[in-house]
Formats: C-alpha cells, sequence, structure tokens
C-alpha cells in the first residue's frame, strides 16, 4: 500500500518537469497518459529486477558469514565479516590456477575464434553463388542441430587419442563449436560490406589476403565485439566440455572445480559461497565496468 | 513441344536472334575464384569434418555394437535402438526433458517479451535496468545452481514456515523437483531472450505507434497487431534456439538434484553422460543419442515451419 502511494506521489511530482506533454504528445500516450515518463511501469521494472539482485545478494552475505550465523532464511546481513572463508575457498579449491587456466582457455578461445571464424565467413559470403562455397555454408549451419551431448562421448574419445584432452584441445573446440553459429551472423554482415571497398583495395594490387585483413576485417569491428562477447562468456562459464575434455586435474577450470570441491564444501557453506563468489566475480566485475558495450554489442549481433 | 516449334517459326525470320546465348556464354562465365578464397575456407573444414563430423558418423557406427567404451565390440543390429524403447529410464529422461524444455520455453519467452516491453515504454533509468537484467547471463549456470541449491534447501523453507505455509525442499520432492530446476532456468536464460526481444523492438518505427495512438488504439490492441506480428521473427528465432538448448539441459541438473531423488530429474545428457563414461554402455547410449538427434532435427523443423505459418497469418 505504501508502494502505490508512493508511486502515485512519484506521478503527481513528475508532472511539472514533464510540461512537455504538449511538446512530446506521442510518448505521452505511449506511456499510458502520465507525462512524460511512466513512473507505474518503472516500480514494476524495479520490483522485478529484484528477482535478479536478491540470489546475488544471497550469495555475497552468505559468503561473508560465519557458519555459526546461517540459519533462518539466511537474508539476514552478517552480524560479523568472516574474511578468512575466502582464505580457506582460495585454497582449498587452489583458484589462482583455477582462475589462471579458465582466463587462458577464454582468451585463446575468444583471440583463435575471432582471427578464422570471420576469415571463413569471409570467405563463403563473397562466394555465395558458387556451388562449393554454398554447400560449405548450409554444412556448418546444419551442425547447429546437433548438440554436443550426442557427440560427447566419441569427442572424448578422439580428443584423447589426438592429444587434445589439454587447455589447448578446449580452445580449439571451442572455435570449431562455435563456427557454426558465427559463421551465421558474420555472413549477413560481410554481405551488408559495400564490394566496391573491396574492388578499390585489390586495384590498389593487394591480394585476397590482405583485402581480409586490412579492409574487412577492420570493418568486421562491430561484429568482432558480438562474437568475441559471446564466445567469452561460453568458454568462461562452460562445465560440460571441460568437465568431459581435460584429464589433467592441474587444467581444471573455475566451474570445473567448484564441481570437484562439491564434497568438500557439504559441511562448510560459508566457505562454499566465498568460493562460489570468487568464481563469479571476475566476469561480473568486467561486465559490470563494460556493461554498456556488453548490452549494445549482443543487441547489434541480435539485428544482422 | 508444339508451343516451341510456334514460335521458333517467327525466330526464323531474323535469322540471327538465335545466336546471342551462343556468343553470350563465355563472357557470362565467372570470373575464376582467387585460390586464396580456398585456402581460408579448407584448414577450417578438415579440422571442422575431423573435430565434428567424424564423432557424429563414429557415434551412428557404434550405436550398432554392444562397445563398452573400452575392450572388444561386435555388431549386434539394431539391437540397442529396440532396448532404448524398453528401458524405463531412458524413456523418463526423455518425458522429463520434453516436459522441462516445453516449460522452460514458454515461461522464458513471455517473461522476457514482458519485460522487454517494459524496458522499451517510457521508463527511467533505463539503462540501468537493462544491464541489471542482463546480469546473469554473465553467471555460471552450474555456480547458479548451488547458490538457487541451497535457497530451495534452507531458505525458502525457513521463509514458508514463517508464513505458515507447508515447509520442506522442493528438490528433495520427485514430484516437484522440476520446480526449482525451472526457476533456476528461466532467471538463468531470462537475461538473454530481453537482450534479445529489446533489440527486435527497437527496429519497429516509432511513427507506427503514432498512427496507433491517433486511431484511438488500446495499448493490448497496439501490442497485438503492431507490436507482435513485427517481432515475429524474434519470437520464431528465440523460441527454437532456447527449445533446443533447453533441451540440452545438465548443468543445473548436476547442481540442484544431480538427476534425483531417484532419476525423477535426470535429463537425456545426464544419461548419455553417466551411462557413456560411468556404466559402460558406449554403444548403447551413442544409439541413444542418435534417437536424440532425429528428435531434435525433426522438432526443429516442425517448430519453424509452425511458428513461420503463425508469422505469416498474422
Amino acid at each position: 500500500m505504501s508502494a502505490t502511494t508512493g508511486a502515485t506521489r512519484a506521478i503527481t511530482t513528475a508532472r511539472p518537469p514533464s510540461g512537455g506533454r504538449m511538446r512530446r504528445p506521442v510518448l505521452t500516450t505511449l506511456s499510458g497518459g502520465n507525462g512524460g515518463t511512466n513512473w507505474w511501469l518503472t516500480a514494476l521494472i524495479a520490483v522485478c529486477s529484484l528477482t535478479v539482485l536478491i540470489p546475488l545478494y544471497f550469495t555475497i552475505v552468505t559468503a561473508l558469514k560465519s557458519p555459526d550465523q546461517l540459519g533462518g532464511t539466511g537474508f539476514e546481513l552478517p552480524t560479523s565479516i568472516r574474511w578468512e572463508n575466502f582464505a580457506e575457498a582460495y585454497q582449498l579449491t587452489n583458484f589462482p590456477q583455477a582462475l589462471l587456466n579458465t582466463a587462458l582457455i577464454t582468451v585463446g578461445a575468444v583471440a583463435l575464434t575471432l582471427l578464422t571464424n570471420s576469415l571463413v565467413a569471409y570467405a563463403i559470403a563473397r562466394n555465395l553463388h558458387r556451388r562449393f562455397f554454398k554447400g560449405l555454408y548450409f554444412y556448418f549451419l546444419a551442425a547447429i542441430f546437433v548438440p554436443f551431448p550426442i557427440i560427447m562421448l566419441p569427442v572424448v574419445k578422439e580428443t584423447a587419442l589426438l592429444g587434445l584432452d589439454t587447455p589447448v584441445g578446449l580452445v580449439l573446440l571451442y572455435t570449431v563449436y562455435g563456427l557454426s553459429f558465427n559463421i551465421f551472423i558474420f555472413t549477413a554482415y560481410i554481405q551488408s560490406i559495400p564490394i566496391e571497398l573491396e574492388e578499390a583495395a585489390r586495384m590498389d594490387g593487394a591480394s585476397t589476403w590482405g583485402v581480409f585483413w586490412k579492409v574487412v576485417f577492420p570493418l568486421l569491428a562491430p561484429m568482432n565485439a558480438t562474437v568475441g562477447i559471446l564466445t567469452c562468456v561460453w568458454a568462461w562459464n562452460d562445465f560440460l566440455l571441460p568437465l568431459v575434455i581435460l584429464s589433467d586435474p592441474s587444467a581444471r577450470t573455475l566451474p570445473l572445480a567448484q564441481f570437484v570441491f562439491q564434497g568438500q564444501f557439504n559441511t562448510n557453506y560459508t566457505v562454499a559461497f566465498a568460493s562460489y563468489l570468487m568464481a563469479l566475480a571476475p566476469l561480473l566485475i568486467v561486465y559490470i565496468a563494460a556493461q554498456r558495450w556488453v548490452v549494445s554489442g549482443v543487441m547489434r549481433g541480435s539485428t544482422k | 513441344m508444339s508451343t516451341t516449334s510456334e514460335q521458333a517459326t517467327p525466330a526464323t525470320l531474323p535469322g540471327t536472334v538465335s545466336a546471342p546465348p551462343v556468343p553470350s556464354a563465355p563472357r557470362r562465365r565467372p570470373p575464376r575464384v582467387p585460390r586464396a578464397f580456398y585456402w581460408m575456407v579448407v584448414p577450417a573444414v578438415v579440422i571442422f569434418f575431423t573435430l565434428h563430423t567424424i564423432p557424429v558418423l563414429t557415434g551412428m557406427f557404434f550405436s550398432l555394437t554392444n562397445y563398452a567404451g573400452y575392450g572388444t565390440w561386435s555388431f549386434v543390429g539394431l539391437s540397442n535402438y529396440v532396448n532404448l524403447f524398453l528401458d524405463s529410464r531412458v524413456l523418463n529422461s526423455y518425458g522429463f526433458t520434453f516436459f522441462f524444455a516445453i516449460v522452460s520455453t514458454v515461461l522464458v519467452n513471455v517473461i522476457s517479451l514482458a519485460i522487454a516491453l517494459g524496458l522499451n515504454a517510457n521508463i527511467r533509468f533505463r539503462t540501468a535496468f537493462r544491464g541489471i537484467f542482463f546480469i546473469p547471463y554473465v553467471l555460471a549456470i552450474l555456480i547458479i545452481g548451488y547458490v538457487f541449491n541451497y535457497l530451495f534447501a534452507n531458505s525458502f523453507p525457513a521463509i514458508a514456515e514463517g508464513l505458515g505455509l507447508p515447509a520442506g525442499n522442493i528438490l528433495a520432492d520427485p514430484q516437484f523437483a522440476w520446480i526449482g530446476i525451472v526457476v533456476t532456468t528461466v532467471w538463468q536464460a531470462a537475461a538473454f531472450n530481453v537482450i534479445l526481444y529489446l533489440a527486435g523492438l527497437q527496429t519497429i518505427p516509432g511513427e507506427l505507434y503514432e498512427a496507433a495512438a491517433i486511431d484511438g488504439a488500446s495499448s493490448w490492441r497496439r501490442f497485438r497487431s503492431i507490436t507482435f506480428p513485427l517481432i515475429g521473427a524474434y519470437f520464431t528465432i528465440n523460441m527454437v534456439l532456447s527449445f533446443k538448448s533447453f533441451l540440452q539441459v545438465f548443468d543445473q541438473i548436476v547442481a540442484l538434484t544431480n538427476g534425483g531423488p531417484g532419476t525423477s530429474t535426470e535429463s537425456i545428457a545426464m544419461v548419455i553422460y553417466r551411462g557413456g563414461f560411468q556404466g559402460g554402455e558406449y554403444g548403447y547410449q551413442m544409439a541413444n543419442a542418435v534417437i536424440y538427434l532425429v528428435v531434435i532435427i525433426v522438432l526443429s523443423f516442425l517448430q519453424l515451419r509452425f511458428l513461420q505459418r503463425r508469422e505469416a497469418t498474422t
């Protein structure tokens, strides 16, 4: 009830500044006739956003508590902060090793994906009218319909045989398994680049490779951002592929370490949550720092 | 045949008219493909074939054997396939996976579209809210699953008890454990879909709403007649892609129930993983994977056809 009156008050106070009601009649009707800003909807969206924030809040406060503060609903603020949780989780899961593994695999997967997938998509996009390249396009696209669990068992056998049951192998697998979807979005974007630019470069004596690296690849920057973000989040958070591919325990990634040490955590939830928080934090911090860029990058990719 | 001879008669008069196709043929031939284009794709094709197509083919091959994943094997014909249909654990995993995927797909798309509509309206702090709703996308679903596991096991029962409601860990109940998995999945998957729908909504020109507003159309009417038809393509793609990804569900189940209680929340991916790696059922689980692949392809096409037809009629 108090929230309702608060919202109505917000609407009435919002009226004077939105004297632009006369200037912007369209916005007024769109927002339900309550001035420029729809405060009811803002309040509703704010309440909805709590469903996202509350589990995060819960993770943070639980990671800061001592075991005797657990109990009840668990949403209470900690009475005293126990920093040792983080030290223990750091030791137990060998956090620096897992962080380094995850970071190297992610950086490798993003770099290799951007350099190779855009190249393949360029060759296909510029030759789609030829049967060979059109065939390849559909060959790669068809793989979108093959979920990983279907090829999981043979892939594990094969990577072990080829000596690819390592972080290097994972980088290669992310690059190859991302190819289908990335070709799909790169190709659409490349076809929107006027071919005259490439012809001009070719007149100046550039080779096909030169045209790609000097003219096309820089123009792909917006799509490279999109593909880079998607690949980064996928490689960083993936669990199943590292679980089945990696054979050496010292190569464990962050999600894999959470899984492996689950048994040890069972008795100590606060250390477990400190470990979860440390595993979630790196990408969360990067995201918060580059939030606008990340969201617009993903939105750009989806409108192509 | 008769029509061609009729048309041919006037053409014989000028005589030379029939000539053009012949000399134009060499001129129209496309210029040679620079060899560099082949060098760009061939290595990728070879690696892709090795790491993707060969596993598909070897998997299909071993589905016809009794290979355990190690040791010797022999052909067993289609008996793996026959046994699949008699295996209650496998049938149960298909039932659970499809039920889970359908419920999650519908919920994720409805909730995401609703939030995207809200974010696209005239609200304050739009960029900040947009940023908040996207947060779950960057978090590992396995770890989110562990957090929600604790919430379902400890916090929610405590809250329910405080409100005088029946308290208990939903994940420990074979009948309702799926709800916990769906909640966790929707929480994480909505993030990405909100952004996709928002991108779609922003492609709609504002003039359309101006015109509708002048005609006095209600907001529901505006949604039904303008918004929804214009983002129909996004709706189709999102439904198909989210359904496909939910059919592969694995991580969150490991974290929440580990397939339990019993085998009530075992997904297909989980049965393949456990049977193939731990149960010595390599050949048998490959037969399972082949069936799974066929089902996914058939369903994806049906879904695309159905949703595209709906798109065309609205």
